[in-house]
């Protein structure tokens, strides 16, 4: 890092003297007369500014980068290519300051460069998740057979080598949870759109939808903290220990539960969106047939929402399956095939966590087996989301 | 079979019914959802109201010359060889002379009436007298921490049922905490510390705060805010105003809504590869932190900002393209100063979001144990380089510690991240009723 400092401070020294030089020249140029000028003085200093700094900080980002892929250290090399590529554009933007030069032009296509570049940091974030999990995941499958990872049932790592790490049991706890905090949220999230929606007056309204939404608020971590000290313990002492089906406080039913209410407003501000697109047309429709409210809601607006719907479940869904705080605290550590809802299961998240935390050795599968499990987890919900999404579009272009 | 419109027949009977059950369940529904919110919020206020609280022993005690300072001149160096140890036994014995003065008895031996004091009180006591030598040889007035059961004792955790069956406290204990308590000697009473402290060890539940969290917390969010904001605007305003419509960008928009619905986690995953092992940051460092929540609030700045732009009708456009000004001095001289109220709002919502974000930042190291408050600046870590812990990650953290002390101190510490949320929110609605225009 040390080498960074005298380039940085050279682009900075020359930057603000650019400034102030190029403004200068530009009046010298048109003999003090400003309206000779076809930029203004400070469209030329703004062009110097940028040309000044724009390269050599685009050079220095690359180097790091260069750097680090042949774990090499910055050389003095680095240094003067940087430092010359600061006075070249210096030297060049302030020779170029002619009474005729389209200063303003220049500048805004480096601004637009740089829009240009802020644009592509989304793309380079998904080629960098995608490359980052990949990577590690090759390197997962050259010392664990996949079809070992893919197809056993059975989880249990161990750090002195010679470890099942089976996916089966994982994404079974993952999909148990999952289908129970939609079988709660789905119910709920929907109808409270509907009355909300269909039936609610303003005042109704104006209360219980906040009220809903900050549900959507709160972080994840509140939601697992109180599946810990609240939720946890209720099932257990009223529902699990009576019924005979286990003493666990963290358990499937636990995590499903909470999950759920995290997972209502969501399904109910996407509910609410769709129905609403719904053509009042065809509500008039049906009352004037003689339905009630509620056969027209049963019959009309959700069969015609229909598709809207499903695609907002498969959002929740996608989500429910990422959801990493509210198992990590809820649902316990055990990697178990098991039917009994109030017994600790574990998930795909739950594993890359406590895989990546602690002590971690990136040259073991342990390790490295979150990688595979990160990019199973990608894969499943971008699948979901791209579905989802698909349906969503579709189904709004039908009434628009 | 005779009908009249003022009878009701079975089928409309039934009908009418199956309406009001219909609208019963929407009505359901939202009960269970509202109470769903009420049993939340109740839940964590009543759990963690009482971290606010701490309970302090106000004890004269005698600092004796011959144990802590055997050099007799205050040279430093001899006396911070007294390690906290030395100045545990002082303390018990302050207790002990102050008991003898209430004329309180029992049958508890020295060693647990010492308990009875917190660790960390020695700990505090040493560091008055090493920062002020000249209190050696005086009765000084101390208010120190009680242990986390006496504590607990008085905010109802800990009752005498349960400190039978405990090996760290005893009824007794707690019959000489009350007579304490009488006399106004022990007394419960709000505890700014728990905002400025850091975490504390696995033993001392009563000495952990969310200082370290807390400023942890902050620096994420700068280096959020002097990411996430220019790149997020930038990048929509290409995408709003200058972008051609054609595969590249479509790839771009299509990337950016599904990277808004990328499971947290992954991004934790990213972060680790990407900044800890390949550019190889420092660990746990609100930096890395900081990066890894910007790339995470990204789609959200994005969806917001380019949603404020379109608002901005096109005359405002034509208007100053027809007076010359460029395509770029349109948008940063007119569009973008009118659509900044919209994308302050979905900044501050998206930071929001980012403060509330626990399980990116465990896979960066951030759930290390962290007792020194960060800089945000050294020669050797470089900006937001230090080691440090943020506010949802020191709440799992206290979760995982065997005391139930540290149940009370994660709750704390959710209703202070929840009110920096609703200060956030608040300001966000403000600014939107405030400033928003409709054209």
């Amino acid at each position: 890092m040390q080498s960074l400092t005298l380039p940085l401070l050279v682009i900075l020294g020359l930057t603000i003297s650019g400034y102030f030089l190029a403004k200068t020249r530009a009046l010298q140029v048109a003999g003090g007369d400003i309206r000779k000028l076809v930029s203004l003085p400070k469209q030329h200093a703004l062009n110097t500014v940028l040309a000044t700094a724009i390269p050599p900080v685009a050079a220095i980002l690359l180097f790091s980068v260069y750097n680090r892929l042949t774990e090499g250290t910055g050389s003095w090399l680095f240094t003067l290519v940087v430092i010359a590529l600061a006075v070249t554009g210096f030297a060049l933007s302030l020779i170029g300051i002619k009474v005729q030069t389209r200063a303003r032009t220049f500048a805004e296509r480096w601004i637009l460069g740089l829009l240009i570049f802020a644009s592509t940091i989304a793309i380079l974030t998904t080629v960098g998740i995608v490359f980052s999990m990949l990577f590690e995941t090759f390197n997962f499958f050259e010392q664990y057979d996949w079809k070992h990872f893919f197809f056993s049932t059975s989880w249990s790592p161990n750090f002195r080598g010679d470890s099942d790490l089976g996916i089966i049991p994982l994404l079974w706890g993952t999909l148990y949870i999952s289908l129970i905090a939609l079988a709660f949220a789905v119910p709920i999230g929907l109808f409270a759109a509907i009355y909300l929606s269909e039936y609610a007056g303003s005042r109704m309204r104006s209360v219980a939808k906040p009220a809903i939404e900050i549900l959507a608020g709160i972080p994840t971590i509140v939601y697992g903290l109180f599946a810990l000290i609240t939720v946890g313990p209720f099932l257990r002492d009223y529902f699990a220990s009576p019924m005979g089906l286990g003493q666990s406080a963290s358990s499937v039913m636990t995590a499903g539960l909470v999950m759920g209410i995290m997972l209502i407003p969501f399904v109910s501000s996407l509910s609410d969106d769709i129905i609403n697109a719904v053509p009042q047309a065809m509500r008039d429709g049906s009352f004037g047939l003689g339905a009630t409210k509620s056969e027209t809601i049963r019959q009309v607006v959700i069969p015609a929402a229909l598709p809207g719907i499903v695609g907002a479940v498969l959002l929740a869904a996608s989500r429910a399956i990422g959801e990493t705080m509210i198992v990590v605290l809820g649902a316990g550590a055990a990697a178990r095939l098991s039917m009994n809802p109030f017994e600790a299961m574990t998930t795909v998240t739950v594993k890359i966590v406590s895989q990546l935390t602690g002590d971690t050795d990136f040259a073991s599968p342990e390790t490295l087996v979150a990688f595979a499990l990160g990019l199973t987890l990608f894969v499943i919900t971008l699948g979901l989301n791209v579905f989802a999404l698909y349906i969503v579009r579709k189904y709004r272009e039908q009434y628009e | 079979m005779k009908t009249s419109l003022l009878t009701t027949d079975a089928r409309t009977r039934k009908r009418n019914a199956a309406e009001a059950r219909f609208k019963a369940y929407g009505l359901g529904a939202i009960i269970v959802a509202m109470f769903a919110l009420v049993i939340l919020l109740t839940s964590v206020l009543g759990n963690g109201l009482s971290a606010f609280k701490q309970t302090f022993i106000s004890l004269e005690v005698a600092l004796p010359e011959e144990k802590l300072d055997k050099s007799g001149v205050r040279d430093l160096e001899v006396m911070s060889k007294v390690t906290t140890i030395g100045y545990a036994p002082i303390l018990r014995n302050a207790l002990l002379a102050t008991l003898e003065a209430q004329g309180i008895e029992t049958t508890l031996s020295n060693k647990d009436i010492g308990n009875m004091i917190s660790k960390e009180a020695a700990a505090t006591v040493r560091n008055r007298v090493l920062a002020n030598p000249d209190l050696v040889g005086q009765t000084v007035q101390f208010d120190l921490l009680a242990s986390g059961r006496i504590d607990g004792y008085f905010k109802g955790r800990v009752t005498m049922e349960s400190a039978a069956l405990d090996a760290n406290t005893s009824p007794e204990a707690l019959e000489i905490a009350q007579a304490l308590a009488d006399a106004g000697i022990m007394q419960t009473k709000f505890n700014w510390n728990f905002f400025v402290w850091p975490d504390a060890s696995d033993q001392r539940p009563e000495a952990a705060g969310i200082g370290v969290a807390i400023l942890g917390s902050l620096y994420m969010m700068l280096v959020v805010l002097f990411l996430a904001l220019p790149i997020g605007v930038a990048s929509s305003i290409y995408l709003e105003e200058f972008a051609p419509k054609n595969r590249w960008t479509d790839i771009i928009e299509v990337n950016i809504s599904n990277l808004a619905a990328v499971p947290s986690i992954v991004f934790g995953i990213l972060g680790l590869a990407i900044f800890i092992n390949f550019m190889e940051f420092n660990q746990s460092s609100p930096l890395v932190g900081g990066l890894v929540l910007t790339l995470m609030t990204l789609p959200t700045i994005i969806i917001s900002t380019r949603a404020a732009l379109k608002s901005v009708p096109p005359s405002i456009r034509d208007a100053a393209l027809g007076v010359g000004a460029s395509k770029m001095q349109s948008v940063f001289h007119h569009v973008l100063p009118l659509a900044a109220p919209g994308i302050l709002t979905g900044t501050i919502i998206g930071l929001a979001q980012a403060l509330g974000e626990t399980a990116p930042l465990l896979l960066i190291g951030m759930v290390a144990f962290v007792r020194e408050y960060p800089a945000a600046f050294t020669p050797e870590s470089g900006l937001f380089g230090e080691a440090s812990t943020a506010l949802p990650v020191q709440v799992y953290n206290w979760t995982q510690r065997a005391d139930p002390g540290f149940v009370e101190r994660a709750s704390g510490a959710i209703i202070t991240l929840l009110v920096f949320l609703l200060i956030m929110n608040a300001v966000a609605i403000y600014l939107r009723r405030r400033f928003e225009r409709r054209w």
